[in-house]
């Protein structure tokens, strides 16, 4: 019986996500928050883990406010219960202070075989806390998995490196990170959504898992001063003719003179 | 207050535009630039110094001959112990950020990933700007405790010529411990024969495209331009038609000419094009976000306008 904790990150919905025009500022308000892509294919890796043999799998987000209508998803798709780290005074921190967090709280969970995540959250794209947090807990990491089986008290994945497939095997308790190429995952049906509003959630602030949010603030040492789209620098000039004939003609002479066909 | 800077990549061209960079900073701190190598039956350790290694620290056994991020971060550790660095720069490749984020912890401080500037302020802290939100967005992003750790992805900074310098070598003496993670198989990858990455010209097919056998269309057009053929996401993705897409979660490419047919430019798409020289697209929906980020385009349907400037295209070039 496995025992997994999921890490997962709720962020801003990418596709809905717009770009101010003036400012090229990111308009994160108001934007529907969902679980972070990979994450949510770490989630149904655990889940799949789970269903291949006996166990639990159990959702863990260090969040805001937002956080617990993201995990009810978790809990929708097959998590067995969620626990919300949600503390203002670690907002903005950055992945060290957040490792150490959730070191802590995974502590505090205990008892797990397997932690799993994405290789990275697609908003900060820092691909750092599961590393760091192997490194914390001094476990072995397995990062960039793209299949995965579990057998008695060990597991044995698939990493996609540049170069090479790695197939690898290390012995529980580990750390592991997906990469998108490791499952599509489900949809939840209806009746599990309902079901899921019944399942165990808890939520902690840093006190909660025995740390000083001062103190974990403060060892923060990354700091974002600004969020800009890059400006667009472009002749955007859009070719108009009676006819496709003339356009692509123009085009052709466009490219051609642009002097980018030269070997 | 003098700051030496250590750089690493196992990726040898890499390694070197690190150290092109990691020169520039370390002169300007008044420091020393070092280098780490890390492997088996190392060879070439002297030619660092062409490149301003003052220290090249060498990590060399049986143990280091593939990667293995337990090992190599010991090797790193015994490393920043023997050059004091401010700055650590860690080539981005997959191994590298893994080992940056690990290295990072282990000494407890802050790290930066796939920098594409760097530059230190007044304060001494250093400053980046990073790819965030899928690659739609910027960030400038500062680190305040040293040593800074950062990555840095391939081609980010340029390779310096190599020099007359002069540096030593030292032998790191590193006790590996034993691998927990065992490798069981190595599976070689075969590489694609289309490197897109360093291709001058690429034209490229979104969902505008309704079936696979109309690519031909495409490909008609690249043989013409000489170009390779790449795609958006789900062509590759979802319908499998190409094995690799370009974009934010896919190739980065920056051509000379990129010419974007049936593509409606989303952010993830785009941040994959976005050092193209000269951009072009071909696209039916005149309000599609790919016309406000090219320099060309024609709003008409593909399959009218492309066997046309096939057709432009050989008169013109013959
Ligand atoms: C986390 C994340 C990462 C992603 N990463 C990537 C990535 O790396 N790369 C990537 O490409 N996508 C990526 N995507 C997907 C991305 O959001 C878009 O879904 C994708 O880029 C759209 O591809 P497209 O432009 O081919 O298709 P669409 O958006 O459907 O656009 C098709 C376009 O073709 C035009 N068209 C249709 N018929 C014709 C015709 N006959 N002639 C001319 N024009 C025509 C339409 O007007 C339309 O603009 C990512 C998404 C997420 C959430």
């Amino acid at each position: 019986m496995a025992r997994i904790i999921v890490l997962l990150k709720d962020i801003v919905d990418l596709t809905e996500m717009k770009v101010d025009p003036e400012t090229r500022q990111p308009v994160t308000e108001g934007v529907k928050r969902r679980i972070s892509e990979l994450d949510k294919r770490a989630l149904e890796t655990a889940i799949q883990l789970k269903e291949s043999g006996e166990g639990e799998v159990i959702a863990l987000s260090m969040g805001g406010s937002g956080t617990r209508v993201a995990l009810l998803a978790a809990l929708a798709m097959g998590a067995d219960a969620a626990y919300i780290i949600n503390d203002e005074a670690l907002a903005g921190v950055d992945a060290l202070a957040t490792s150490k967090v959730l070191k802590a709280a995974v502590e505090k969970i205990g008892d797990y075989d397997l932690i799993i995540g994405g290789e990275m959250t697609l908003d900060s794209l820092s691909a750092q806390v599961i590393p760091r947090l192997a490194e914390l807990l001094d476990l072995p990491q397995v990062t960039y998995v793209k299949e995965i089986e579990l057998g008695e008290g060990a597991l044995r994945a698939v990493r996609d490196l540049e170069d090479v497939d790695e197939v690898v095997e290390v012995d529980l308790p580990a750390v592991v990170a997906v990469v998108r190429e490791v499952n599509e995952p489900r949809i939840p049906s209806l009746m599990n959504i309902m079901k899921a509003k019944r399942k165990p959630t808890e939520e902690w602030d840093a006190e909660a898992v025995g740390l000083s949010a001062e103190e974990v603030k403060a060892s923060s040492s990354v700091e974002i001063l600004n969020v800009m789209a890059p400006k667009v620098d472009r002749k955007r000039i859009v070719i108009k003719a009676d006819t496709v004939e003339d356009a692509a003609a123009q085009l052709a002479e466009a490219i051609v003179s642009e002097g980018v066909l030269e070997r | 207050m003098a700051q030496n800077v250590l750089a690493f990549s196992e990726d040898r061209e890499l390694l070197i535009q690190l150290l092109g960079k990691g020169k520039e900073l370390a002169d300007s701190l008044g420091g020393e630039l070092n280098a780490l190598l890390v492997g088996s039956n190392i060879s070439d350790s002297g030619e660092l110094a062409q490149y301003g290694s003052k220290k090249t620290l060498v990590a060399d056994g049986p143990g280091f001959e593939h990667f293995s991020v337990e090992a190599y971060k010991a090797a790193f550790l015994k490393a920043v112990e023997a050059s004091d660095p401010g700055i650590i720069l860690i080539g981005a490749t997959k191994r590298g950020k893994e080992l940056a984020a690990r290295v990072a912890a282990a000494l407890d401080t802050g790290c930066m990933t796939e920098c594409m500037t760097l530059e230190v302020d007044e304060e001494g802290n250093l400053v980046s700007e990073r790819l965030t939100y899928a690659g739609s967005t910027i960030a400038t992003e500062v680190s305040r405790r040293a040593p800074h750790i950062v990555t840095i992805p391939s081609r980010a900074f340029e390779a310096p010529e190599p020099g007359e310098g002069v540096g030593e070598i030292v032998t790191l003496d590193v006790s590996i411990p034993e691998p927990r993670v065992k490798v069981v198989e190595r599976r070689e990858k075969t590489k694609g024969d289309v490197d897109l990455e360093g291709a001058p010209i690429i034209v490229s097919a979104g969902r505008g495209f309704k079936a696979k056998e109309d690519l031909k269309i495409l490909e008609e057009l690249a043989e013409v331009l000489g170009a390779k053929v790449g795609c958006s996401r789900p062509i590759s993705a979802d319908m499998g038609w190409m094995d690799d897409w370009i974009g934010i979660s896919g190739r980065k490419v920056s051509p000379k000419l990129y010419l974007a047919c049936g593509i409606s430019g989303t952010i993830q798409h785009a941040a994959g094009i976005r050092n193209s020289q000269i951009l072009v697209a071909i696209n039916e929906d005149e309000n599609a976000n790919i016309h406000e980020i090219s320099d060309y385009s024609i709003v008409g349907d593909l399959y009218t306008v492309l066997p046309a400037l096939i057709k432009a295209l050989k008169e013109k070039l013959g």
